[in-house]
């Protein structure tokens, strides 16, 4: 199966529009490299602006590019970016309308032993309490592109976060079933509805194929479009499941297991169980070493599921 | 046209007529920065009512946003809304007129408010003039207090850095803060050094409430090239009436009835005698 890094695909799909478009601009703070965005800067320098190590600056002088026509990518790791450099989000970007996409590399543990300081287990909390700013986890480099496709079409603010490493494709070239701010329904079953985004949509597959072998059903949902947040699925989905589980690569609170939770809650009250990274600094190891030991993979993710159907 | 510095003390009435009946404001900056937004919007920049969707005109964020009065009284005064209508919602229930600039009302690029956004957001407009190859240049008003926000010098760095010559940055420089003599607070004093050694031109004006002053300054500005200029415009807190004028206390607060008489009188006999000095 094909392995590509989603932030790779953030790069192709934009050096293919810049080719179109001058008014496409692309920021880095001394992170093309580690954003695979080294091409896009070498390519169309005219249209790349490197801000040297300062996220804050990132993302007001794209806020300012903005405001003056340029359609502008901000690429950082999302830990600074979303922490670092949030108040800029929030005002120059979420609060003064301004078109900057807001692109978090290596995010969520993809750091894996370079510790807290570098891991976004907080993004998604953080960048879906702004009023005006979206937030989007893709899963695959397939829905990467369609994903960023679609946002090249609009001039709004948004958050998007991609892993460091490659992943394995969950969609077929040339069947992509993709919508813009609807979730992808990929399994339907009648027992378990299971809810994950980015990195986390591939474990929640695992975890249905181990379950149908033991006779239950699944519903496996990639809930990409963490803001807005798909509702109308989540309720459908916990309407026919007796048991929801949403998976995330991410802090246990604020983010998507939160969110289904309030949606569920106020709409057909179900039992939840939310996976997520602890509320403590994660083991050191890769992102597959992190996740097997937190139990975000097929098994663990089953293992839940059985012990509370 | 009008006499510059007499329009300034017109806006300042305008001013404490918001204040008094929002019953918010911060005076003392909006007092010290009037004549640097009176030379930039009335003399120095294209920007008006008719120009607003051309991307050639001039560009202008507020970076001491808290001094938002003064802007709307210049704005009011440009044609981009009403005055009176200002005055009368001003800081109340549901007003779009508030505390802050917010660029839902017409004519203001940027929301500001949360100090040390201002420079950095006007770098990338003017590296976005440099891309598309146009003439208009890009203007900010920061506080000298808000010199200490880490995020002006990334700015800083960043002009500097990308020789923005189309980029133009005043500092209001009245030495007060909330809490007091900004010297003491966090000091600011070899400021001209600093902004030399980020690669910009640095321009003392040493009476920034003067109008002449200023608009040689920015004259001067527009002739330098390969470097982003600072006007380093020193200014008196609350400037206009005897009652404010260097008081850290008149930062943010609402005239009191006899206060009230006393900076009207003061504003009203500063506006006359520049009226009688131009005339005579």
């Amino acid at each position: 199966m094909a392995k590509t890094a989603n932030k790779q695909v953030i790069c192709d799909v934009l050096l293919e529009a810049a080719k179109q478009d001058k008014d496409i601009v692309a920021l880095c703070s001394d992170s093309r490299g580690s954003a695979s965005f080294t091409s896009f800067a070498d390519i169309y320098p005219e249209q790349f602006v490197e801000v040297g190590i300062a996220e804050q600056n990132l993302v007001s002088i794209a806020a300012g590019l903005a405001r003056c026509g340029k359609k502008t990518y901000a690429v950082s790791p999302a830990s600074f970016l979303s922490t670092r450099s949030y108040e800029q989000c929030k005002v120059d970007v979420a609060y003064s309308d301004t078109n900057v996409k807001l692109i978090g590399i290596s995010g969520g543990v993809s750091y894996g032993a370079l510790g807290m300081s570098h891991h976004s287990a907080q993004d998604i909390a953080a960048m879906a309490s702004v009023p005006n700013m979206r937030v989007y986890l893709p899963s695959d480099q397939l829905q990467t592109r369609k994903l960023m496709q679609e946002l090249l079409k609009d001039n709004k603010p948004a958050y998007i976060r991609v892993g460091r490493n490659a992943v394995e494709d969950i969609y077929q070239e040339g069947n992509i079933p993709f919508e813009m701010d609807k979730a992808t329904v990929i399994t339907e079953g009648n027992d378990v509805a299971i809810i994950a985004c980015g990195e986390m949509v591939k474990p929640a597959i695992d975890a249905a194929a181990i379950l149908k072998e033991k006779g239950v059903s699944t519903t496996v949902i990639d809930m990409y479009c963490i803001k807005p947040l798909d509702e109308e699925t989540i309720i459908k989905a916990a309407s026919n499941a007796k048991l929801i589980i949403t998976v995330e690569e991410h802090s246990p609170f604020g983010g998507l297991g939160s969110m289904v939770s309030q949606v569920a809650g106020n709409h057909c009250p179900k039992k939840i169980i939310t996976m997520a990274l602890p509320d403590a600094p994660v083991i050191s190891g890769t992102s597959k070493e992190v996740f097997d030991y937190y139990g975000l993979n097929g098994n663990g993710i089953a293992k839940k599921a059985l012990e509370n159907l | 046209m009008k006499d510059l510095a007499v329009l300034a003390y017109e806006l300042r009435e305008d001013v404490v007529d918001m204040i008094v009946e929002g019953g918010a404001g911060h005076i003392g900056g909006d007092m010290s920065v009037m004549e640097i937004l009176t030379e930039l919007y009335f003399d120095q920049m294209n920007i008006s009512p008719q120009n607003m969707d051309d991307p050639k005109r001039d560009k202008f964020v507020m970076s001491k946003g808290h001094s938002v009065e003064a802007y709307y009284a210049v704005l009011a005064r440009k044609g981009f809304f009403d005055i009176q209508e200002v005055i009368a919602q001003f800081s109340k229930f549901g007003s779009k007129y508030i505390g802050h600039p917010n660029n839902k009302l017409p004519g203001i690029e940027m929301n500001s408010g949360s100090l040390g956004h201002g420079l950095p957001v006007c770098v990338g407009m003017a590296l976005a003039g440099k891309m598309d190859g146009q003439d208009y240049r890009v203007y900010t008003v920061m506080g000298d207090g808000e010199l200490a926000e880490g995020s002006v010098w990334e700015g800083a760095m960043a002009a500097g850095h990308y020789k923005l010559d189309n980029l133009c940055a005043v500092v209001d420089r009245n030495r007060l803060q909330i809490s007091g003599n900004t010297e003491e607070v966090m000091g600011h004093d070899d400021l001209h050094q600093r902004f030399h050694s980020f690669g910009w031109h640095v321009i003392d004006v040493e009476d920034g409430n003067d109008i002449g002053q200023l608009k040689e300054a920015f004259d001067t500005a527009k002739t330098i090239k390969e470097k982003p200029t600072v006007l380093i415009a020193n200014t008196i807190k609350g400037k206009g009436s005897k009652v404010m004028e260097d008081k850290a206390s008149w930062h943010h607060k609402v005239p009191k009835e006899e206060e009230l008489e006393q900076i009207k009188k003061d504003l009203k006999e500063k506006k006359e005698a520049l009226q009688n000095g131009k005339n005579s």
